[in-house]
């Protein structure tokens, strides 16, 4: 028995988010879903497109797209050096460690 | 051990295919601190210390833009020929991979600080090909990875990596180029050129240390053939891990030659992340594009966009140092050297090094002579990918040119000098003192050994009496012998002339 509480039909989205999307972007994330929750994330996440397409067909072509709430431009720093974490704090919260370098196991790939 | 991949000789690959090249090149800014954070921007040392909670993506930090690196990418996107984006903004690239503790990069993705310009570079032969450049954009370098553990893999679960986050937020700028076409069997050689403008653009602007073999400037050259008369362009590779320019050459000519024979023989080519091996003159495979390459790209709400006035960017513009291209006229001029002279010196990649030997003290001439001998021999001694800049710094070179001008030093014992100096002994004049070998200075001490050699051939005298001055060359052989070398066989010659007149 499907869950009422939860899916597609109780948001009524109408998007075109589908399951192999979300175990796309689950993957990417590398976030473990189970089927259930595929099937409820499926249902919102298509509800929040929709929530989004109906915002833009709101905005005019004289909206121009932001990417900030506060309209704040051009914030810089002086390029002056400042305080820096110790060695011993930089690897306090390392779940493993050298001494010198943070532990990670193996990695099977290349720098991006 | 893979099978050696079959390579289609390079002539006929290019009457069969066209190539096409694009790069995608990485400097390393030169500021004082990171690109998000006021920690210094120095790596190599003691890992995990030059990091600010912002570099380590830590809760609650913020990472704040440093002024001094957008005001270095806008130079470098005007010397460029770009235009400068009235507004511009700085991405999160979604990737996992433990180089960066964020599980992002800071980029900018559609909307970069600098976009469409060209890069005039002289090939070779003297002519000039233009790069298109697509942009140029700013973002953070990433850490250092220290693989631990063989591949033989026999203990398991003992391979692990070792991350140093000093390099960490280092300000880069990206300039990637549009698909290069019409650079023929010359790509090659025109990806070579075309890095080292970049350097010297960039050296020009005071931006960056620029050397390739620390990885201040890193390229990345995607390379793809098409079938002569086809419009589409060819899947491409991008081949990592080419850390000099004689490699950009080497790996494009070798791309051209495996991606033809594949081609040639049906197949076709995988898109695909290649690296270059410079020991054995090949590339091999690596990642294959995939999902991964996904990079989910979004504004980084923790940032403002970046929206450069019109005064500050003529500003910048009016601050921009002549152009690679009018300075080499201008060098050219200045140093008076003949046209294959100048070329020698800029196809070896050492305009830089005499521009900075001469502004050290040398005379151009002399600073040719030694980059371009005795300096680029011993790099080629040690192996292909030793630059001559690797070896020694302009101003050692220039001091050894100046105890040789001065006669403190031969040309033959300046070059055991330069031998020491490279072997790490220290300045040209510490290397003098501590192998004692100073030339031999002392008239007396030349005097007696001329005498020594007179008295073993006594015609000599008489003989440059009569004119003949060539049998002076006796004499001086045996002097210079008995000094071991060290002393000036031009002083000692007009000594032994001296002693005929007397």
């Amino acid at each position: 028995m499907p869950d009422p509480r939860r899916g597609p039909n109780r948001l009524g989205a109408m998007s075109e988010i589908t399951r192999e999307q979300v175990e796309h972007l689950a993957g990417l994330a590398r976030i473990a879903l189970t089927p259930d929750e595929i099937e409820k994330l499926t249902g919102e996440l298509g509800h929040i497109v929709d929530s989004i397409a109906k915002v833009q067909e709101v905005a005019g072509q004289d909206v121009p797209a932001t990417s900030h709430p506060i309209p704040l431009s051009n914030v810089f720093r002086d390029d002056v050096v400042g305080e820096t974490l110790t060695q011993e704090q930089a690897l306090a919260g390392a779940p493993e460690h050298d001494g010198s370098r943070f532990k990670v196991s193996a990695i099977l790939g290349e720098e991006q | 051990m893979a099978a050696r991949p079959e390579l289609m000789d390079y002539d006929k690959a290019l009457e069969m295919f066209e190539p096409v090249v694009g790069f995608e090149v990485h400097v390393e800014l030169s500021t004082k601190t990171k690109m998000f954070s006021d920690a210094p921007n120095e790596f190599g040392g003691e890992p995990n210390t030059n990091i600010t909670p912002v570099d380590l993506g830590l809760p609650g930090s913020l990472p704040v833009v440093n002024g001094q690196a957008v005001k270095y990418a806008i130079s470098l996107g005007l010397a460029l020929g770009c235009s400068i984006a009235p507004t511009s903004r700085f991405a999160r690239k979604n990737y996992f991979y433990p180089d960066l503790a964020k599980n992002y990069q800071i980029s900018q993705s559609d909307e970069p600080i600098a976009f469409e310009g060209s890069v005039e570079v002289e090939m070779p032969d003297g002519t000039l090909f233009t790069v298109p450049v697509e942009r140029a954009h700013m973002e953070e370098d990433a850490g250092k990875l220290t693989h631990v553990g063989g591949s033989t893999g026999r203990i398991q679960g003992a391979e692990y990596s070792l991350v140093d986050y000093n390099r960490a937020g280092v300000p880069l700028v990206e300039i990637v180029t549009h698909p290069i076409i019409g650079a023929e069997h010359l790509a090659p050689e025109l990806g070579a050129a075309y890095v080292e403008t970049i350097r010297d653009i960039v050296r020009g602007l005071g931006i960056s240390e620029a050397k390739m073999e620390r990885g201040n400037l890193r390229c990345d050259a995607n390379i793809s053939l098409r079938p002569r008369g086809q419009e589409k362009l060819g899947t491409r590779t991008e081949t990592k891990n080419v850390n000099s320019f004689r490699a950009v050459e080497r790996a494009i000519r070798y791309e051209i030659q495996r991606q033809a024979a594949i081609l040639a023989a049906g197949g076709s080519i995988t898109q695909e992340t290649r690296h270059w091996h410079e020991d054995t003159g090949r590339t091999s495979a690596g990642r294959p594009k995939s999902d991964a390459d996904d990079y989910r790209y979004f504004p980084e709400p923790d940032l403002l966009p970046v929206e450069p006035s019109l005064e500050l960017i003529d500003e910048l513009r009016a601050a921009l140092p002549e152009s690679p291209a009018v300075m080499r006229t201008r060098l050219k001029a200045e140093w008076g050297f003949t046209d294959l002279e100048f070329q020698d010196v800029k196809n070896a990649g050492l305009l830089g090094e005499i521009v900075e030997t001469v502004s050290a003290g040398s005379s151009p001439q002399a600073a040719r002579k030694w980059w371009t001998g005795e300096i680029a021999r011993l790099a080629n001694a040690a192996g292909p990918e030793v630059e001559a800049s690797s070896l020694v710094t302009p101003q050692q070179v220039a001091e050894l040119i100046t105890l040789i001008d001065s006669g403190e030093l031969t040309d033959r014992l300046a070059r055991q000098v330069l031998e020491g100096v490279i072997a790490g002994e220290g300045s040209p004049s510490e290397v003098v003192e501590k192998r004692g070998l100073k030339v031999v200075s002392d008239d007396g001490a030349l005097i007696a050994a001329i005498d020594d050699a007179l008295a073993a051939q006594p015609d000599v005298l008489a003989k440059i009496r009569d004119g003949k001055v060539q049998a002076a060359g006796a004499v001086i052989g045996a002097v210079m012998k008995a000094m071991k070398g060290q002393a000036d066989a031009a002083r000692v010659r007009e000594l032994v002339l001296e002693r005929a007149q007397a």
